[in-house]
């Protein structure tokens, strides 16, 4: 598909020369997928201006008004301890906001592209060595390993930045949980590289043998350039279908981690802890609210994302149209 | 096909390499991990000599090298260890019985959302351009939306508490021939729905995008013209050649399953894999990790060395990809 664009196979009634303008307004013509993106955008713009979004502070407990029901000043109700379930939940998009960048930028994109891309390109011994290393990340159970590697590491983790305790703006990171960050997005991308390496390899795969790399070569042009100028355009499709299931699939995988204890320690919010904190059968017979509130936020997160997911795949693929 | 078969000599010699890179790690990450799994076994015993006795017997005090040749030496051999978790039983009686456990049920799982997801992945594509299509997919991408976590606890509220239909969670077994087989009791029926729900997506849009694919093949259109029955049409020729690939991802959906069993059976008290696993890691119970770790990683490499060679057989281009510069 990525091929056919490259020799410009333009109909009669597109002058757009952008390949990205006909993708999206393709994807404008599903409303369903207008929606996703709408209700992502919400959710993500919430987060990332939580300082200002959020009416309390995630931490403000007021324990005269506990378990209280949906009013004005708290649309959402209160938890056990009196705090905003609103902000909270305002809040709690903010960490998956924190984690799913970090994780994609580090183990998606930068390890899982360049990786997949010379693996393809190189092939013979490079792909073989990539694609095992690959294989024996893909062998093993993902969460235990997690639980592993966090309990392992963690305390060591916490010494280090310890160090920083007290520094101007590093000692203020810390106390903010940046260790706990900086533990769950370590460990995704640790994982979240293969599941993206092997998709551009067989992508590049295709495309090496093709006139336009083959003339590349022919020009002179180096592995680098070859690999981010003429290939990785090419697989910018499959990239972004992928990065947009896997920016739910964080955002899913958080909250399992933090159900194991091994994610975003309290008072910080995110959307495990408050499942967590609202997941016991007298908690959840008794107070609903608490359990609902964040799962229908993350659930509709979740759904939009692969929803966006499966309107870009069906768009960028010309037999799906 | 001098060329398949030297493929897949050498995927075979890749797979002893990547299951030692994978049990060095684990051993590592256990040895060197936090807890220490004496102070678990004295109990309240605090005496400084039954510690260095203990340490000694369990070969603690032993170089790192030493202690990991010693324990894939038995592991080779079938000796997985000793429990931490059920004092004094071999890792392997322990494990077995909890892996048939978690198998089946995830096996009736895995046939159910094949069950569910083909059928309605073909009809999806048959429809593409109606309401139909994009709502079916979307009811199913739903159901996978909703973390387990949240589905599991709410389940759970909904027919055990709400409206008493159905147990909690448990697991009872009827025996058949010596069999122990758990899947007949009505216990079964919570942790099916939720595992089964949120699958039926993953397996419903590949078939479609599968139809989708081979819906323009000339063969198709052909068969068509002959004037066959449209159910002849689809279930003789576009699911038959849509299928193919689909068979190869079953054991890896299968080998998926097993490792998602840890919250379900944490939270509805299945006596499987994933509950032990969440067990011995919070007992530093790092024999039982290691076996459980060293196990499914070798169902892993094996499914994926099946995965690999079937498409080797059917594109020539995988076994002879050689480098760019030749």
């Amino acid at each position: 598909m990525a091929y056919e664009a490259a020799n410009g196979t333009l109909g009669a009634e597109d002058v757009t020369p952008r390949r990205s303008f006909l993708v999206l307004r393709r994807l404008a013509r599903k409303r369903l997928a207008v929606v996703a993106l709408v209700v992502i955008v919400i959710i993500y713009l919430a987060g990332i201006f939580a300082p200002l979004v959020a009416p309390y502070g995630f931490a403000d407990t007021d324990f005269g008004n506990t378990f209280a029901g949906p009013s004005l000043e708290h649309p959402f109700g209160t938890d056990r301890l009196g705090r905003d379930m609103l902000s909270r939940v305002i809040w709690a998009s903010q960490t998956t906001v924190i984690i799913s960048a970090a994780a994609i930028l580090t183990g998606g994109l930068a390890l899982g592209v360049t990786l997949g891309l010379l693996a393809g390109y190189a092939g013979g011994r490079v792909d073989n060595l990539i694609m095992r290393v690959a294989d024996a990340f893909f062998g093993l159970p993902e969460i235990l390993m997690l639980l592993l590697i966090t309990a392992t590491v963690r305390p060591r983790v916490e010494n280090f930045f310890d160090k920083f305790d007290g520094w101007p703006i590093l000692g203020g990171l810390n106390e903010a949980g940046l260790p706990d960050y900086f533990l769950i997005f370590g460990v995704l991308s640790l994982f979240g590289w293969v599941g993206m390496a092997r998709i551009v390899r067989s992508q590049v795969l295709s495309l090496r043998e093709t006139d336009y790399v083959m003339a590349a070569r022919a020009a002179g042009a180096r592995t680098p350039r070859l690999l981010f100028h003429h290939l990785l355009p090419n697989v910018s499709n499959i990239v972004i279908v992928a990065i947009t299931f896997s920016l739910g699939a964080i955002a899913g995988t958080e909250i399992a981690l933090t159900w194991l204890g091994i994610g975003i320690q309290p008072p910080h919010p995110s959307f495990g802890t408050m499942i967590f904190d609202a997941s016991g059968l007298t908690t959840l017979r008794a107070h609903p609210n608490l359990m609902l509130v964040p799962a229908v936020v993350v659930a509709s997160l979740l759904f939009s994302f692969n929803l966006l997911g499966d309107a870009l795949n069906d768009v960028m693929n010309p037999h799906r149209r | 096909m001098q060329g398949l078969a030297s493929y897949i000599i050498r995927r075979l010699l890749w797979a002893p390499v990547i299951l030692l890179a994978v049990s060095l790690v684990t051993f590592g990450l256990g040895r060197f991990g936090p807890g220490d799994p004496i102070q678990i076994l004295q109990g309240q015993y605090r005496d400084p000599e039954v510690r260095e006795r203990i340490a000694n017997e369990l070969g603690y005090n032993d170089n790192f090298f030493v202690q990991y040749g010693r324990y894939m030496g038995n592991f080779v051999t079938g000796d997985l260890g000793t429990s931490l978790t059920y004092r004094g039983l071999p890792v392997a009686d322990v494990i077995f019985p909890r892996l048939w456990v978690t198998f089946q049920y995830n096996l009736l799982a895995l046939v159910l959302i094949f069950a569910i997801g083909l059928p309605a992945g073909i009809w999806s594509a048959l429809r593409q351009g109606t309401w139909m299509d994009p709502f079916l997919i979307s009811v199913f991408l739903f159901f996978a939306s909703v973390p387990v976590l949240v589905s599991i606890p709410v389940m759970q509220w909904l027919f055990a508490l709400k409206l008493g239909w159905l147990p909690s969670g448990g697991w009872e077994v009827r025996e058949f021939f010596g069999i122990e087989i758990g899947v007949l009791d009505k216990r079964i029926i919570l942790p099916l729905i939720i595992l089964t729900l949120p699958g039926i997506a993953g397996v419903a849009r590949y078939m479609r995008a599968q139809v989708l694919e081979v819906l323009d093949e000339d063969y198709v259109r052909t068969a068509r013209a002959k004037g066959l029955a449209e159910f002849t049409v689809v279930s003789r020729h576009i699911a038959r050649n849509a299928l193919l690939p689909l068979a190869t991802i079953m054991g890896f959906a299968l080998v998926g399953l097993l490792g998602g069993s840890i919250f379900l059976e944490t939270l509805l008290g299945i006596p499987g894999i994933g509950s032990y696993a969440f067990e011995a890691v919070f007992n530093r119970d790092y024999d039982s990790i290691m076996a459980i770790v060293l196990i499914t990683s070798t169902a892993f490499v094996a499914a994926n060395l099946v995965v690999d060679i079937t498409y080797a057989f059917i594109d020539p281009r995988i076994r002879l990809g050689g480098g760019a510069g030749r």
